[in-house]
């Protein structure tokens, strides 16, 4: 596999960040958005190809991490601080959490899931 | 502006009319009505969407009683939860292969955060666990020549750091037993058994952004340091703690560890830097300010003031937005100063009007200057309303007043 080039670094980055501001925790949105800020800039002189694939690799793993965490979160009431600003802005978030028959919502065994149970390949008799 | 008009209204009817919603228990304090996005102006959505939106909750300073949840964390602990549920001690099948892989691998994160072997670290239910089975392990072993030095590694009030390496070394050299309870300083400042001479370790999970409910101790093989077990029964954890290991807690404890360790210098210059900000500003803008605790040993996250002339409780309350504490959560219940503030010499007056303020992880800098903003402009509030501050004002020396006694 060909090694990561700047864009597609670049894409990861404005990636994270754009995930990151789903959080609806204040406290998470803010450090996640901190952290990768710090963390990218921090690893930007770094030259040697295969430190920086592992590097790329990690923080796919974390923005998969980040996507399933602002999915699962969403179902928890938005704990606003003080400051007004941060309250979900979308009315599709503010919709996951109040109807129930929205198709958007999520079960948390939906993001985590594994292999299906050997019961479930057979076939059906059907009556 | 008509939007906003529109929403009141609607908040207005909702709380006079009983809904649907209105048995909602509420959630946390509720301060003040915010004001919301265009939402506000559906209006078959208005009655359910309020509840949730109206309430404002304090921010959380107090990291020292205990820490959110790293999203990393609860990121590992869910499969664990819904679908992994083994038994991790089942040896028959897939269900319990699996968790008691998880279990290892979390008890190898632990292990590599403070220098141990996987073999030294048994999960318990939290810090004090650990704490009763190390000082339990000196009545198993009492010897006119054996004794056991416990000590706090980081203290949780004044923030502290004590001599961990010193004590080891002096504790190694007589053949006495060192047991240090960790809670505060792991994942926080680099700690390594072996170098720092450590026999036994307890370790908390909730004090660095894991799970409740779950803890270790380490427990150093060689030499060996024989401890008794508390909890007796199927002689899981090598007899020491029996009882089924919480699957989902030790890969929480583990998984905060592993995130503790490649974090651990970030939080900490950002952790420092806060801390740095907080205390110049309020002690640049408020006079008789005292920090305690040594302020070269000190871990940064954990800052303790006294306001002098202010009661510590009715700061406390005045700041009624950020979560702070005066003194530990664990000896919360009682009136007393708090014992370390006493122990350090301070002065009665001063004990009573200490505030601890925590920083962490997540927290942020406009939290900081909040915080420091209120905590400024309701200690002045507090001193004028003070007698004892008028007198002293006037150039009265307190310690110099005869108080009548009735």
């Amino acid at each position: 596999m060909a090694a990561s080039s700047r864009a597609q670094v670049l894409d990861l980055y404005r990636a994270m960040l754009r995930e990151s501001k789903h959080f609806s925790a204040y406290n998470y949105r803010t450090y996640a958005v901190r952290r990768i800020r710090d963390a990218f800039r921090e690893n930007k002189n770094v030259k040697d190809p295969v430190e920086i694939q592992t590097l790329v690799n990690k923080a796919k793993r974390d923005l998969e991490i980040i996507r399933r965490q602002v999915m699962s979160l969403k179902s928890t009431p938005a704990v606003g601080m003080v400051s007004r600003t941060h309250i979900p802005r979308t009315g599709a978030a503010l919709r996951n959490l109040y109807l129930p028959g929205s198709s958007s919502q999520v079960h948390i065994g939906q993001l985590y899931s594994t292999d299906k149970l050997i019961i479930e390949n057979q076939e059906k008799p059907r009556t | 502006m008509l939007l906003r008009t529109a929403w009141r209204r609607a908040a207005a009817a909702v709380r006079a009319a009983p809904g649907p919603r209105s048995e909602a228990p509420a959630r946390g304090l509720r301060l003040r009505v915010v004001d919301n996005a265009p939402q506000s102006a559906v209006p078959s959505d208005t009655a359910t969407a309020l509840e949730v939106e109206s309430v404002l909750r304090p921010l959380y300073m107090d990291v020292q009683a205990t820490t959110p949840l790293d999203p990393r964390v609860l990121d590992a602990m869910l499969p664990y939860l819904v679908n992994y549920y083994g038994n991790p001690h089942s040896r028959t099948h897939a269900y319990g292969w699996e968790s008691e892989a998880a279990m290892e691998r979390a008890r190898q994160q632990v292990a590599s955060l403070i220098g141990a072997d996987p073999r030294e670290i048994i999960f318990t239910s939290g810090a004090t666990e650990s704490n009763n089975i190390a000082v339990k392990e000196l009545e198993a072993a009492i010897q006119p020549d054996t004794s056991l030095v416990s000590v706090m590694t980081v203290n949780n009030e004044i923030g502290v750091k004590q001599p961990i390496a010193e004590i080891g070394q002096i504790c190694s050299s007589r053949r006495v037993y060192f047991h240090t309870d960790a809670a505060q300083a792991v994942g926080k400042i680099p700690l390594d058994v072996n170098d720092m001479k450590i026999d036994l370790m307890s370790i908390s999970g909730h004090k660095i952004y894991g799970p409740k409910g779950v803890g270790a101790i380490y427990i150093r093989r060689r030499p060996r340091v024989r401890v008794e077990a508390l909890q007796s029964g199927g002689g899981q954890e090598r007899g020491m703690r029996s009882g089924t290991v919480p699957t989902p807690l030790v890969v929480g404890l583990g998984a905060a560890c592993e995130v503790a360790q490649q974090e651990m210098e970030y939080d900490h210059k950002w952790i420092s830097k806060l801390a740095e900000r907080l205390t110049k500003k309020i002690m640049n803008s408020l006079p008789d300010v005292v920090m305690n605790g040594d302020p070269e040993h000190h871990y940064p996250g954990c800052i303790n003031l006294s306001f002098a002339y202010v009661e510590g409780e009715s700061l406390l309350m005045a700041l009624k937005d950020v979560a702070l504490s005066s003194g530990s959560a664990c000896t919360s219940a009682s009136l007393e100063p708090s014992y370390v503030l006493r122990a350090i010499g301070t002065d009665e007056d001063l004990a009573h009007s200490s505030i601890r303020f925590g920083i962490g992880r997540f927290t942020t800098e406009e939290e900081v200057d909040y915080t420091v903003e209120k905590c400024i402009h309701h200690v002045k509030r507090l001193r004028e309303m003070s007698p004892l501050w008028e007198m002293v004002q006037d150039g009265i020396d307190l310690k110099s007043i005869k108080w009548t006694q009735h």
